[in-house]
């Protein structure tokens, strides 16, 4: 049986891939990722709208997947992979620009996050539509047309509108 | 560390102990062991006979396995309306039911394919049958000293299965009403969640579908619902609406079977 | 043109409050009142903290009077022995860890001897329940136009209703949060934040902390949402900040969490609202009594201006010479409520609206027809006695609507669809409604609002100008209004940051006025600068830029400012007395229509299609205007299905996003907007209002739909699938409980 990983300190050592390069960090392990990004790697661009994994502005990529990063203790992260939305080719924006997907913008980089990913694996669209995709990124001001046509266009990018 | 401690709580993906972590402050003074290295207890794994999720497998796991959608597709649609993506790749199945919410998500459908829950601790191994892992409102057969690393499901092939979910939205919605229902040659599975204290079986419900006469309309299932759940008022829903629903959802989603005999 | 803080936003890069860098400072919380009402009697500290590393304020820190100032100076800013609501602020504390402020303010007990409060706004008070005047009205408005009890006596059919709504909750997805700290020698007290008002701010920190404007400046952080809840609130926060910053000597930044943000912050009105209509038996509007009740909570805040334009859009579209329309807005112990988009019409006109497909019912005519029938006509006039006379066709803006959702089609459709399946029901419904923009009657004279473009030594030009972007578009807007005035490219003109030290006071970003009124400062000051600088009106382009830097070379080192200043069009009077005349300059107008699915089962309600036809002015930015009714729309469908306030004491105990629900992408169909337009000479690019009135039409629409879908007679949002089951189930709707008038 493998032992489960223990700590009990007030500080602990964490070292992780962030956007592509290796870091190491001394961290609390009362911390949040969010808060690590946030407060002591100054990467503001993931924001805090809930602290309970509703809203999903604090999205970030983990191994590639989008998660919540309110709810990860920055410890778990030791040994993988992070990245936020510093890490996006703002090139690959320009149809979130054209199509209205952001307005006040706090709800913003965790939509794009959560776009880009859907971006990269357009085979889920054979059993999700965006909108279900995109669920756990709560909007309040733009009604959620904005996105979904963003995240079409940059899919098909025929300018048309699809089944979303 | 568990064995010697039992205040200590083993954390996975972390989706319902860290919800609101920074105001819960006492929080921050429990020992957690941390589960997420323990790279074994990730993947799921087909046998002949079964299905086996790891400790650690996440509803996103599911939902990607190919077979999983079309052997056991209750799994991929309870998986798919937990919460939304940012928590079905973090969510885990062994979490699931070690939060043991009456509103569970997770639960409801393993329990309806008769899943054995798994722990394993310093003495040793042991299996209990998900519909007789809790015995009250978060009480569960799981020693503090122990860990659930694994849940097997049988295979079988399946007459009749849905779940339905009743939330007050689409998605990141906690159920207010859930059933999952299956029918195989083992018999019928009534399984209901959010009307009361634990996720439980059904038998008089069971006990209909098997044996009873058809019910004319969803009111004349109430008195056997009545014998099978106790729903209450809460901050989402009310007693009387918990109760209508499971009855119309039942009626409507078993309009071929009631009255056929099994 | 695209907006032009859209990529700042898309990378994460556009800092708000709590991403700013700041030195040495530390974080601030507020300890709050438990109890609705009663007098402190004890302030405990616990003993387990070391209470000298914090910075403790309470009321006699406060230098100036104790008071949030508003309307009315009766809100204090920290209490000082009486509390009037749950989660009213007592104490501030602050200290480097935010961890330890959080712990030390669970360590502080607020002991209060309870008193009766009012927390019902729709019964009459106890009378140890009185604690504003001798009713706790707050305030009192009546609208009357020709004799309306002889004209309902006369009546052949007089139809009544009453019908509910209930608070809604902004959820801005940026929660609010100021910072502040003393600049220059200590003596300059600065407060940047999330807000929609700098000015609001400003006053009020000059008013409490006895400050001139040469001593305390303002800025707006890009904001993260508002919607009306960062229009007045921020000023508490301001100054619950500062005060922290002022006695601790560091800079104090306070950000609340989504928890605290949802409970004790500022919600839309509560409203109960009765109509007892007169028509004519083929359906014309003959008499119309209205009134309208609404929960102001614990203090006065904006409820008076709320419950104005509640009466005022109360009667609806539609042309009727007897109307009488009486509005209270009632003190309760409930945490304020305040501005929230729409600001009481939407509230007045989801009764209004639902009420108008009751009167069909009753009289067996069809809701398009009894529409079609009153909606006014050019030359006849509204409740306050305003002539409406814009050219607007209003029957068009209808029929657009019908013809886009194909509604008479869809009713057929939904005939058959509902006579054969087993679980669902479809349905469509119709809103027709308004929306005046700008303050009312005389309010944006009183403003004065100014406005400045100025002259850069590059020859491009900077509008400095008090209105903030908070999503709606402000920034690409005031450039693209600049630009096209000056025939400039967008490059060339900045916006200045709104920072009360160097931008002029242009009025709140309130009332759906900021492109309509505001964006006519802009073209305003952009003429005055052009003649500064010696050209005349028709000057464009490269000669304006030329002159501009042609300016600057012969007067190095000095500003070079057009001036805006507000004045009302032409012809407006309004008597404030007798709320009478011209409410606003003008109204926009829309039609929408909602098509539902019912599941009997679970009698959920799921929007399946939405068209929203408005007709407002000239559209300036397609993009920016589709995303207001787009976003208002679905702020419209949470607030009509799922948005429920739940109380205890006043207080909303369903103070989380997973307990307080608004729609996500897949709760909501794509909203399909179509404008008509009809340009308004009096704004900006012939634009009228247009950021509330879609809030305005979706709840009604919605209820209609239901109605014809299912047979159920719903009075009261929210629609919740729990209400529907009930009226199904044959019980009479909430807003029956209280059908009496109040009077």
């Amino acid at each position: 049986m493998l032992r489960p990983y223990v700590r009990h300190m007030s500080v602990l050592s964490v070292s992780f891939i962030l956007n592509g390069s290796p870091v190491t960090l001394d961290v609390d392990p009362a911390s949040r990722l969010l808060d690590t990004l946030r407060y002591q790697l100054a990467l503001t661009g993931t924001k805090e709208g809930c602290g309970e994994g509703e809203c999903g502005a604090c999205t970030v990529y983990l191994d590639g997947l989008p998660v919540n990063s309110c709810l990860i203790p920055t410890y778990q992260v030791r040994g993988h992979r992070v990245e936020t939305v510093e890490s996006l080719d703002p090139s690959a924006l320009e149809p979130f620009e054209r199509c209205g997907a952001t307005q006040c913008g706090a709800c913003t980089p965790g939509v794009v996050m959560t776009a880009c990913w859907i971006h990269q694996h357009p085979e889920l669209l054979g059993t999700h539509s965006i909108r279900e995709l995109m669920a756990g990124n709560l909007c309040r001001c733009t009604g959620y047309d904005g996105i979904v046509d963003s995240v079409a266009e940059a899919l098909w990018g025929t300018g048309g509108k699809r089944e979303t | 560390m568990l064995a010697s401690d039992g205040a200590a709580i083993p954390i996975a993906g972390g989706t319902d102990l860290l919800a609101h972590w920074p105001v819960h402050v006492e929080a921050h003074e429990r020992t957690y062991v941390d589960l997420s290295r323990l790279d074994p207890l990730k993947s799921l794994r087909w046998t002949a006979d079964e299905l086996q999720l790891g400790g650690l497998t996440t509803y996103w796991d599911v939902i990607r396995d190919p077979r999983a959608g079309e052997e056991f597709p209750l799994l991929v649609d309870a998986a798919r309306q937990v919460g939304a993506i940012q928590i079905q790749a973090r969510g885990t199945w062994a979490g699931n039911i070690v939060n043991a919410s009456p509103a569970a998500d997770g639960v409801p459908v393993l329990m309806a394919y008769d899943a054995m829950v798994v722990l394993e601790s310093r003495r040793g191994r042991e299996e209990v049958p998900l519909d007789r892992f809790y015995s009250g409102y978060k009480e569960m057969k799981r020693r503090p000293d122990q860990l659930v690393v694994g849940i097997r499901i049988p295979r079988r092939r399946y007459a009749y299965q849905v779940f339905e979910k009743v939330g007050a939205r689409r998605a990141q919605a906690i159920a207010k009403v859930g059933l999952a229902v299956t029918r195989s040659g083992a018999g019928w599975r009534v399984v209901a969640a959010s009307v009361a204290p634990t996720i439980r079986r059904c038998p008089a419900v069971e006990r209909l579908l098997e044996t009873g006469a058809a019910p004319e309309g969803p009111d004349d299932l109430l008195p056997t619902i009545a014998q099978d759940v106790t729903p209450i008022d809460d901050i989402r829903s009310s007693a009387h609406y918990r109760t209508r629903v499971m009855a119309r959802v039942l009626y409507h989603d078993l309009r071929d079977f009631w009255g056929k005999r099994a | 043109m695209k907006r032009r803080e859209a990529l700042a936003k898309l990378t994460g890069r556009e800092r708000y409050v709590d991403d700013l860098p700041l030195e040495g400072f530390l974080w601030g919380m507020t300890v709050r009142s438990p109890a609705p009402r009663g007098r402190v009697t004890a302030i405990r500290f616990g003993k387990d903290i070391d209470w000298s590393q914090f910075v403790v304020v309470d009321h006699r820190d406060i230098p100036g009077p104790n008071v949030v100032a508003l309307i009315e100076q009766d809100q204090p800013v920290l209490a000082a022995g009486y509390v009037r609501h749950v989660h009213e602020p007592v104490l501030l504390l602050a200290h480097a860890s935010r961890e330890a402020v959080r712990r030390a303010v669970r360590s502080v007990e607020v002991v209060v001897a309870p008193e009766p409060p009012a927390l019902d706004f729709r019964v009459p008070p106890a009378p140890d329940q009185i604690q504003y005047g001798s009713d706790n009205v707050i305030k009192h408005l009546k609208i009357e136009k020709g004799d309306v009890e002889r004209a309902l006596a006369g009546a052949p059919v007089v139809v009544s209703g009453t019908y509910e709504t209930g608070a809604q909750e902004h959820v801005y997805l940026e929660t609010q949060g100021m910072i502040a700290y003393l600049e220059g020698e200590g003596d300059v007290l600065v407060v940047k934040g999330s807000m929609q008002c700098p000015y609001y701010v400003l006053k009020a920190l000059q008013h409490a902390l006895a400050r001139d404007e040469t001593r305390v400046r303002v800025t707006q952080t890009p904001t993260g949402g508002g919607f009306g809840g960062k229009e007045e609130f921020p000023s508490h926060i301001a100054l619950h900040a500062a005060l922290l910053a002022l006695k601790g000597g560091r800079p104090v930044k306070l950000i609340y969490d989504r928890g605290e943000d949802m409970a004790a912050t500022t919600k839309r009105h509560p409203a109960l609202v009765h109509h007892r209509t007169g028509l004519t038996r083929d359906g014309r509007l003959v008499a119309q009594d209205i009134e309208v009740v609404i929960d102001g909570g614990a203090y006065v805040t904006l409820s008076p201006v709320v419950l104005s334009r509640a009466i005022i859009h109360a009667a609806g579209p539609y042309a009727c010479d007897h109307v009488r329309i009486t509005g209270r807005a009632m003190f309760t112990n409930a945490v304020p409520f305040g501005a929230f988009r729409g600001f009481g019409a939407p509230q007045s006109q989801f009764a209004g609206e639902r009420h108008m497909d009751v009167i069909a019912g009753s009289l067996g005519i069809d809701p398009v027809e009894l529409r079609r029938l009153n909606l006014l006509r050019d030359g006849q006039t509204t409740a306050t006695g305003q002539v409406i006379r814009d050219g607007t066709d209003r029957l068009a803006v209808m029929e657009r609507a019908l013809e886009l959702s194909r509604y008479r089609e869809k009713e057929h459709q939904h005939t058959a669809f509902n006579a054969t399946h087993a679980t669902l029901r479809r349905g469509s419904g119709l809103a027709t409604f308004y929306h005046g923009a700008g303050f009312t009657g005389g309010g944006e004279v009183a403003l004065k609002s100014r406005l400045r473009v100025a002259g850069r030594p590059d020859g491009g030009v900077e509008v400095l100008s008090a209105n903030v972007e908070m999503g709606q578009g402000t920034l690409t807007v005031f450039t693209e209004l600049a630009a096209a005035r000056l025939g400039l490219a967008p490059e060339d003109v900045t916006i200045a940051e709104a920072d009360t030290g160097r931008v002029p006071n242009s009025g709140p970003t309130v009332a759906s006025r900021t492109t309509m009124i505001v964006g006519g400062l802009v073209e305003r000051a952009a003429d005055d600068l052009r003649r500064r600088v010696g050209l005349d009106d028709s000057a464009r382009g490269a000669a304006v830029k030329r002159a501009i830097g042609q300016w600057h070379r012969e007067h190095p080192g000095e500003p070079l400012f057009g001036e805006g200043a507000y004045e009302a069009p032409p012809g407006i009077t309004w008597d404030d007395k007798t709320y009478r005349g011209d409410a606003y300059g003008a109204f926009a107008w829309a039609a929408y229509v909602a098509e539902v699915e019912v599941d009997l089962r679970t009698c959920t309600t799921r929007v399946i299609d939405f068209v929203a036809v408005q007709e407002v002015g000239k559209v300036l930015n397609p993009t920016l205007a589709t995303g207001q009714v787009q976003g208002g729309v679905v702020q419209g469908i949470g607030w009509a299905l799922m948005e429920e306030c739940k109380w205890r004491d006043g207080a909303m105990a369903n103070n989380q996003l997973t307990n307080y629900l608004i729609p996500t992408s897949d709760d909501v169909p794509s909203v399909r907007v179509a404008f008509l337009e009809n340009p308004y000479p009096h704004g900006a690019g012939g634009a009228k209002g247009l950021g509330e009135l879609p809030i305005d039409g979706p709840a009604p629409a919605i209820l209609n739909a239901v109605a014809r879908a299912t047979g159920a007679d719903p009075r009261a949002i929210p629609l919740t699938p729990e209400r529907l089951m009930e009226l199904m189930d044959g019980q009479a709707d909430v807003g029956a409980q209280h059908a009496a008038p109040l009077r």
